[in-house]
């Protein structure tokens, strides 16, 4: 018998999807690098230098933490992921110290103590940032402006939403909207020919700022700032089907809806008049709704729970933007609704197949 | 264009690879120099064996008796004396008692022109006793003794018969080729159901890769009169389950743990109708089916027209043998077929393919922790939330496994098709169904 073939025996399905979790991550990584390459461009190589410091702290972590706790997770890229996410969410010119404790907090914290890959109850990534933000504030708050108005920027790179933000404070009487308030804030050369390009294409004339907003010439976190190749590389996930449209889709509509409705009261322009489209791209969301809010072990299971999930983390960053003390809430919002997860998911367990009611039965 | 019918919640698109052999007409498998006949082909308990070593039997002998109300007869495939009886593993790792048959003799059916039996003058009840005494059972891979199936308790009636041609399986063409060469005969079954079942209305669902079954079974469907309905199903995986097929064609759910006829339908697969024409007409009880060997592995994929108790072995060479890359020889579909310990176990009722599987069709991947991606909760048709219940039957927790109705688990496999983190999800409920059986018992 010993010179027959030997075959494979296995449980059915005989055959298997060709994707792996390695495959996913790996998709991740490659949807995440036009919005960083952006970000190194716009903020010059010292984001290069955070990035690489926060992915390498981060690998660096779940290796150790493999030894101790006798596991093998390092092939299957999650930990770049963690790494790279947490150096997206960094400002260009934080001290290194930073992007290093929030790795190792991410790491050896969020993601180990619970029991390494998928069993995490919060984003690593985000619980990270926000663990350094709070001790931190200070170096995670200056920003520093993009190559695109670098020479022109007066404000010494504020945010656009920690201007308006500050600005409100001061700001008394009725205002048309953020774009009002933003009026002396810099606008980019790319963005006032693109303005004029368009205005005399469409006929209809956009502030050029909402420009800067969506490619990326704004200051902020290093992978936060371009909307548009963040969204390109959503599409891509999309399109792998790495995500699905639930989270994303529930998240962004659900936070328009609320902008919508009220962030004119603070204005003064009374209700449904607040500006959807400033909101949108500017800070963390989109990075946020895309690529943080869908990280798969965090997340609800089912479709419905999914859409759940976004809304709530729709609804929790509109309130922390508009009525919270800090110009931001994306990642606390997600890390909220994280922890709502499990509920969520036992909430809306799917519908069995030919349920029948107990007592109904024949 | 009008969207054809399916059911609503989950399923999976593996690549069908049916374009391997859905040209290729069924053809006799060579009969070669031994059958091993299990003396369990179907759900329920096994027969008991007539037959001694020594004895000579004809084609079409009884030589196993249904013992116990469900089970089915078993008859000799071929004429010969009885070698031995003994112990074999089947595809599924049943241990059962087999025959082992060495041919001789002549055939009193191959090659002979049989006069179609008169069946008209049969009663329901009579045609009832054929169909048990023919052995027939369900041909689509369950198994589950047809007679059994056809006693149709007084309260109910049968509102609708559900033939099903789905074949949703991947790569198996058995069924399609025998609904493009047997259609007619297909047919002259369904008469004689509709004698037995008395159906208001009969329903034919065929699944879309199948245009030119369609077609030929549509015509067919429209000459008899308006009571049969070709009913054409948009291609998704488990669509051959017969509660899945009821929920795609009626609407309708099976409640869970109850049968088709507490919602007033029956479901029979095209091979089983085909069998009780060949059984009430040709007077043949049931002792060969077809079944497509095929894969990239099979040098000539084909559909087999074999005899029970043919070795696995014997129709791979009859098909060419496997290619050097073949890494998986698999009994039944590729979805919720078996991998067998042996090339010597033998085809039985329920076999509707052989596979050989190359390195790349089985897409095999690295096992990793789950990730929640959720994928498996979303294809799965039940449902269920196949990794919370395999998380907790890999912590013993079968009671909680229960409760998360791990029993309406079919086994049908979208889950662990889909899992990138390639988790053994159904050996998992396999193994959590067992050992619930078992502490419910103790």
């Amino acid at each position: 018998m010993s010179d027959e073939k030997v075959f494979l025996v296995a449980s059915s399905p005989q055959i298997h999807h060709a994707d792996s979790t390695s495959r996913i991550m790996l998709d991740v990584i490659i949807a995440l690098i036009p919005a960083g390459v952006w970000g190194i461009y716009a903020f010059g190589s010292r984001a290069l230098t955070v990035i690489a410091v926060s992915i390498i702290a981060s690998v660096l972590t779940e290796y150790f933490m493999c030894r101790i706790m006798k596991k093998n997770t390092l092939g299957d890229y999650t930990a770049v992921i963690t790494g790279l996410l947490i150096g997206f969410n960094m400002p260009s010119g934080v001290a290194l110290y930073v992007p290093v404790v929030a790795s190792v907090f991410a790491i050896a914290a969020v993601k180990w103590t619970f029991g390494g890959l998928g069993t995490n109850l919060m984003n690593p990534a985000l619980a990270g940032r926000v663990f350094v933000f709070f001790s931190w504030t200070g170096t995670m708050t200056k920003w520093s402006s993009p190559a695109a108005t670098r020479a022109i920027d007066t404000l010494s790179g504020a945010s656009p939403l920690g201007y308006l933000k500050t600005s409100l404070l001061d700001i008394s009487g009725n205002i048309s909207g953020p774009v009002e308030i933003l009026a002396s804030y810099p606008r980019s050369g790319f963005s006032l020919s693109m303005s004029d390009w368009f205005a005399s294409a469409l006929g209809v004339r956009i502030d050029p700022v909402y420009y800067d907003l969506f490619f990326g010439n704004i200051p902020g976190c290093i992978g936060e700032v371009s909307a548009f190749l963040l969204i390109a590389g959503a599409i891509y996930l999309f399109v792998r089907k790495v995500i699905t449209w639930e989270i994303p889709a529930a998240y962004l509509v659900s936070f328009s809806f609320f902008i919508w409705m009220f962030d004119g009261l603070r204005f003064g322009t009374g209700f449904f008049s607040g500006d959807i489209f400033f909101h949108l791209f500017s800070g963390g969301l989109m990075l946020g709704a895309l690529f943080m809010a869908t990280d798969m072990a965090t997340s609800p299971l089912s479709g419905k729970g999914q859409i759940i999930f976004g809304i709530g983390c729709g609804f929790l960053t509109f309130l922390i933007r508009v009525y919270g003390s800090f110009p931001e809430g994306v990642s606390l919002a997600i890390i909220i609704m994280n922890i709502f997860t499990a509920m969520i998911d036992r909430l809306t367990s799917p519908k069995l197949f030919g349920f029948v009611k107990k007592g109904k039965a024949k | 264009m009008k969207s054809l019918k399916t059911f609503p919640k989950g399923g999976v698109h593996p690549g069908d690879f049916k374009d391997l052999t859905n040209k290729e007409p069924i053809r006799n498998a060579a009969i070669k120099d031994s059958f091993i006949i299990p003396m369990s082909q179907h759900i329920g308990a096994p027969c008991e064996c007539l037959v001694n070593p020594g004895d000579e039997v004809k084609e079409g002998m009884l030589i196993g008796k249904a013992s116990g109300f469900i089970s089915a007869n078993i008859h000799s495939p071929a004429p010969g004396v009885v070698k031995e009886i003994t112990d074999i593993f089947l595809a599924n790792g049943l241990k059962t008692k087999a025959v082992v048959l060495e041919p001789s003799g002549y055939f009193d059916q191959l090659g002979k022109n049989i006069v179609p039996a008169d069946w008209n003058s049969l009663s329901a009840k009579e045609l009832q006793e054929k169909i048990f005494n023919s052995g027939i059972v369900g041909l689509g891979g369950a198994t589950f003794p047809s007679n059994v199936k056809y006693m149709i308790p007084p309260d109910a009636k049968v509102e609708a018969l559900v033939i099903n041609g789905v074949e949703c399986e991947p790569y198996l063409t058995a069924d399609h080729r025998l609904m493009l060469e047997k259609s007619a005969e297909i047919f002259k079954g369904l008469e004689i159901l509709q004698k037995v079942l008395n159906p208001e209305k009969i329903f034919i669902g065929i699944e879309a890769n199948k245009p030119d079954a369609i077609d030929i079974m549509g015509n067919l469907a429209q000459e008899s009169g308006g009571k049969i309905e070709v009913v054409p199903l948009k291609l998704k995986y488990p669509q051959g389950d017969e509660k899945q097929l009821l929920k795609a064609i009626t609407g309708r759910e099976v409640p869970s743990g109850k049968l088709p006829i507490n919602i007033g339908a029956v479901v029979s697969n095209v091979g089983t109708v085909f069998a009780i024409y060949e059984a009430v007409v040709l007077n043949k009880p049931l002792f060969e089916r077809v079944v497509t060997v095929t894969g990239r592995g099979i040098k000539n994929p084909s559909n087999l027209k074999v005899r029970v108790g043919t070795k696995v072995r014997d129709l791979i060479e009859d098909c060419g043998g496997v290619t050097d890359d073949t890494v998986k020889l698999v009994m039944g579909g590729p979805m919720m077929g078996f991998t067998m310990c042996s090339l010597d176990t033998p085809v039985t009722k329920g076999t509707s393919g052989i596979l050989a599987l190359t390195e790349k069709e089985i897409g095999k991947s690295v096992q990793t922790a789950c990730i929640m991606c959720g994928r498996c909760v979303k294809v799965c048709p039940i449902g269920l939330v196949p990794t919370k219940l395999y998380k907790n039957i890999t912590h013993r927790r079968y009671q909680d496994a229960m409760h998360l109705n791990l029993m309406d688990c079919k086994e049908c496999g979208c889950c662990a098709y889909v899992c990138p983190a390639n988790i053994p999800l159904v050996q998992g409920m396999r193994l959590g169904k067992k050992m619930a059986n078992k502490k419910v018992k103790s």
